[in-house]
């Protein structure tokens, strides 16, 4: 909660995306022997989500939460679990907020629809606009009023 | 006292905009001249007022006036004076002080430069202008007062936050509001235009160089908030995706086409109703980033619940502002007809995929923005938009908008040969997609990043080259550059500073090497090619803070590159922790350490990060606002602004 607050007091201010505390991420007890596995854990943690931080993965939040789960990832993957399984794993256990990329499931396809749609959508008119301005006949320049001329008199004098 | 003058001279600031809203309306409506001239002055003295206001509270929080409930909330008599006069913006009240400022300032030097402007175009224009700074007097005076007294002043301030205590927050925020506000000149043009029923390609060339001027500005705040983010936050990130940054990026993105296709509007009398929509649209997201950021909405939804009445103060000038001249383009819009007449193939329809792009990505950026506020509203799901939605669903559209520029630099207006453009191209594009080739063959892993970000910045930065080569003509002759236009340069500089961010961007994420381990003291150790030694670990005392001091000796093949002092500090007043990254800058990376916590063993956490061409992003973001400042300096912005369009621009293929 306190992240919060701290991050609304800055965010107030800034485009500045602002991480509770200082980063420490990763701590060197943390890491496995293995570092095929230990690679593998830290690409897994970049996908999740730390759940007391604004938009900040476990793997660069030094939140104590986000610290219990990168010992769990870990832990699941000494165990012997592949990638899927960790990530279902922590997904029962902490909802869909953990994952930092939303599913492609339910109505999120709204989400991820919605560039490539809005994209056919906009080239579409783009198109049709082309289309017309290539057929168009050229318009005839409304005249100046007399209070332009005028002006543009003005001007060229100068 | 002063505190007092500057309340009051704020609340005759807002008296002065609302007279300046209603007189001239009035006055351009019944085309009584001696109501329209009421917004020059008035717009010159609702500055100056403004800026009364805004000195009084620099100096309030200078001269640590602890009666003031702001100074004490976000002040300290300790703290260094460069801080004390940043800290004035560096809260709630005072941004909104600096935001308001700067809507005056704009509309101030409408009032100054306009003076070409057809009178009734220039009145309407300050009055819109004057109606936005209505709607955020009222929005500080009533919700966010900043000059409100203590009844017991306190002995001393509960000090800046102190992230905020770094000469970033000098900078940063004041041209993030300049593009930000400076947006408001593009959208008063648009209305004005609405109201008048007008728009050529004059109007094309009045509103282009506050885009420019604001366009600029917003790159280079969004540049200097990544690099303090970078060098701030303590592990090098530089682009979050966050709501905050998004928020300024969305703006950014509309503004970038506004920018593109007030071009056509100006050379070609087309697409002029976009263009009146991409401006309105781009305020229009100014103001959601304003009210994103100032609701909290996103941080939670409960805490918008929490502080309401300054959310919805906002939202409803949002709905005011965006709504109503929504509601006017829906009418007015028919009255805009297109002049120009051109093929399929031409510089028109590039400028126009150039605006589908930029517009179609923004929309990405924020339905990814808002998706968990919809989410939970709609489909009762809590989930969260993180930063891989955004690297895969936004950066394909910058891929093609960096795929098409170059041609769509050099493509004739009117009607085109796609053969004709393509032939000077083919040469950078074959040896950029060589070099692409080259650099997957020789890098270890198979990540198709870095070998993409080599590709585009050699195709986009000897587009932008070859732009300029081809206006040598046949004789090829180089003294004909120095007579080109400075929009010309101005072009080609921001195109090849684009291809620049884009190769860093890729590099950098592609090819960054960490490290993390514990040190002892006097121990020596190896990263990525460079030999550290932890020479020493000190305690040392700041103006306003507790640091502890790494030392570090960095080397590279037995050569010295100089000692790094990477900190952590603890600020006892505001109790707060922050890490002080140590860099060593160079031109082809940047290594980046950082010091952690003691062990129980006596040794000390020491990360390293090895980050390859990071000062490039910045040039690039430096060379595109560069562009965009030649630009701005271009003859005819200065000269003709006034005068109607005499036929020059479009030149004969």
């Amino acid at each position: 909660m306190r992240g919060w607050i701290q991050a609304t007091v800055l965010g107030l201010v800034l485009a500045l995306p602002v991480l509770a505390v200082p980063v420490q991420a990763v701590q060197p007890d943390e890491i496995l022997a293995d570092p095929a596995l230990e690679e593998r854990a830290r690409e897994l943690s970049k996908g999740l989500r730390c759940l007391v931080c604004r938009n900040e993965s476990i793997d660069e939040s030094n939140a104590d939460l986000a610290r219990d789960l990168r010992l769990l990832v870990r832990e699941r993957l000494v165990a012997g679990d592949d990638d899927d399984e960790v990530i279902t794993f922590v997904v029962d256990r902490y909802g869909e907020y953990v994952l930092l990329q939303p599913k492609f499931t339910g109505s999120n396809w709204l989400l991820w629809a919605a560039g490539p749609f809005m994209l056919l959508l906009a080239a579409a008119v783009a198109f049709t606009y082309l289309r017309g301005r290539e057929k168009a006949e050229p318009l005839q320049e409304a005249g100046l009023s007399p209070e332009e001329s005028a002006r543009l008199k003005r001007i060229l004098e100068e | 006292m002063i505190t007092e003058l500057g309340h009051f001279a704020l609340i005759l600031a807002f008296m002065v905009a609302i007279v300046q809203t209603v007189v001239p309306l009035v006055g351009a409506h019944k085309r009584w001249t001696g109501w329209m001239a009421v917004a020059e002055p008035a717009a010159m003295i609702q500055f100056l007022l403004t800026a009364f206001a805004f000195a009084a509270l620099t100096w309030a929080f200078v001269t640590s006036d602890f009666s003031l409930r702001l100074v004490t909330l976000n002040s300290h008599s300790a703290k260094p004076m460069i801080y004390k006069i940043t800290g004035t913006w560096g809260n709630h009240e005072g941004s909104m002080l600096l935001w308001v400022l700067i809507v005056a300032l704009f509309g101030a030097m409408a009032a100054w430069f306009g003076g070409n402007l057809p009178p009734t175009l220039k009145a309407r224009v300050l009055a819109v202008q004057a109606s936005i700074g209505v709607a955020f007097f009222a929005f500080i005076i009533f919700t966010s007062n900043p000059f409100l007294r203590l009844a017991v002043p306190p002995l001393d301030g509960q000090d800046l936050n102190p992230l905020l205590q770094d000469p970033g927050l000098a900078f940063h925020p004041p041209f993030l509001y300049l593009g930000y506000v400076g947006l408001s000149m593009a959208f008063s043009f648009a209305v004005a235009a609405l109201i008048e029923g007008r728009v050529d390609a004059a109007w094309g060339r009045w509103v282009r160089p506050w885009t420019l001027a604001a366009w600029v500005f917003l790159t280079i705040g969004i540049g200097m908030g990544s690099w303090w983010a970078y060098y701030e936050l303590g592990w090098g990130g530089f682009w979050f995706w966050d709501p905050v940054e998004n928020a300024s990026f969305m703006p950014w993105l509309l503004a970038a086409a506004l920018l593109h296709s007030a071009i056509v509007v100006e050379k070609r009398e087309a697409l002029k109703s976009w263009t009146i929509l991409l401006a309105i649209l781009a305020f229009g997201f100014s103001l959601v980033g304003t009210f994103i950021v100032r609701s909290g909405l996103l941080t939670s939804v409960h805490a918008f619940a929490n502080d309401p009445e300054r959310g919805v103060f906002i939202l409803m000038i949002m709905v005011f502002f965006t709504g109503g001249a929504l509601t006017l383009y829906a009418l007015r819009a028919r009255a805009m007809e297109a002049k120009g007449v051109f093929g399929v193939v031409s510089r028109e329809s590039a400028l126009l995929a150039n605006n589908v792009l930029l517009a179609v990505s923004c929309f990405v950026v924020f339905v990814g923005t808002m998706w968990p506020v919809i989410a939970e509203m709609f489909f009762d799901r809590k989930l969260t938009v993180g930063p891989p939605f955004f690297d895969m669903a936004f950066t394909p559209f910058m891929v093609v908008l960096g795929l098409i520029l170059p041609v769509g630099a050099m493509i004739p207006w009117k009607r085109g040969s796609l053969g004709k453009a393509w032939r000077p191209l083919r040469i950078p594009f074959v040896f950029a997609l060589a070099l692409g080739a080259l650099v997957w063959a020789i890098q270890t892993d198979r990540s198709a990043l870095g070998p993409l970000g080599v590709f585009m910045g050699a195709w986009i930065t000897m587009g932008a080259v070859i732009d300029l080569w081809s206006r040598t003509g046949k004789t090829r002759d180089l003294s004909r550059l120095t007579r080109l236009p400075r929009a010309d340069w101005g072009k080609a500089t921001a195109h090849f500073g684009m291809g620049v961010t884009f190769f860093a961007i890729c590099g950098l994420v592609a090819w960054k090497q960490d490290d993390i381990r514990v040190v002892q003291i006097g121990e020596t150790f190896e990263v990525a090619g460079f030999t550290m030694t932890l020479d020493d670990v000190r305690d040392v005392q700041g103006p306003n803070y507790y640091s502890t001091m790494g030392f570090i000796t960095l080397e590279k093949n037995g050569r010295a590159l100089g000692q790094l002092r990477p900190e952590k500090r603890e600020y006892p007043v505001a109790q707060m922790p922050t890490t002080e990254a140590a860099i060593d800058y160079r031109v082809f990376r940047d290594v980046y350490v950082v010091i952690g916590d003691p062990q129980a063993n006596g040794g000390w956490v020491i990360r390293t990060y090895v980050k390859p061409f990071a000062n490039w992003m910045w040039a690039g973001t430096l060379l595109m606002s560069l562009g965009g400042l030649l630009s701005l300096t271009d003859r005819r912005f200065r000269v003709a602004a006034g005068a109607r369009k005499v036929p020059d621009g479009v030149p004969a293929e």
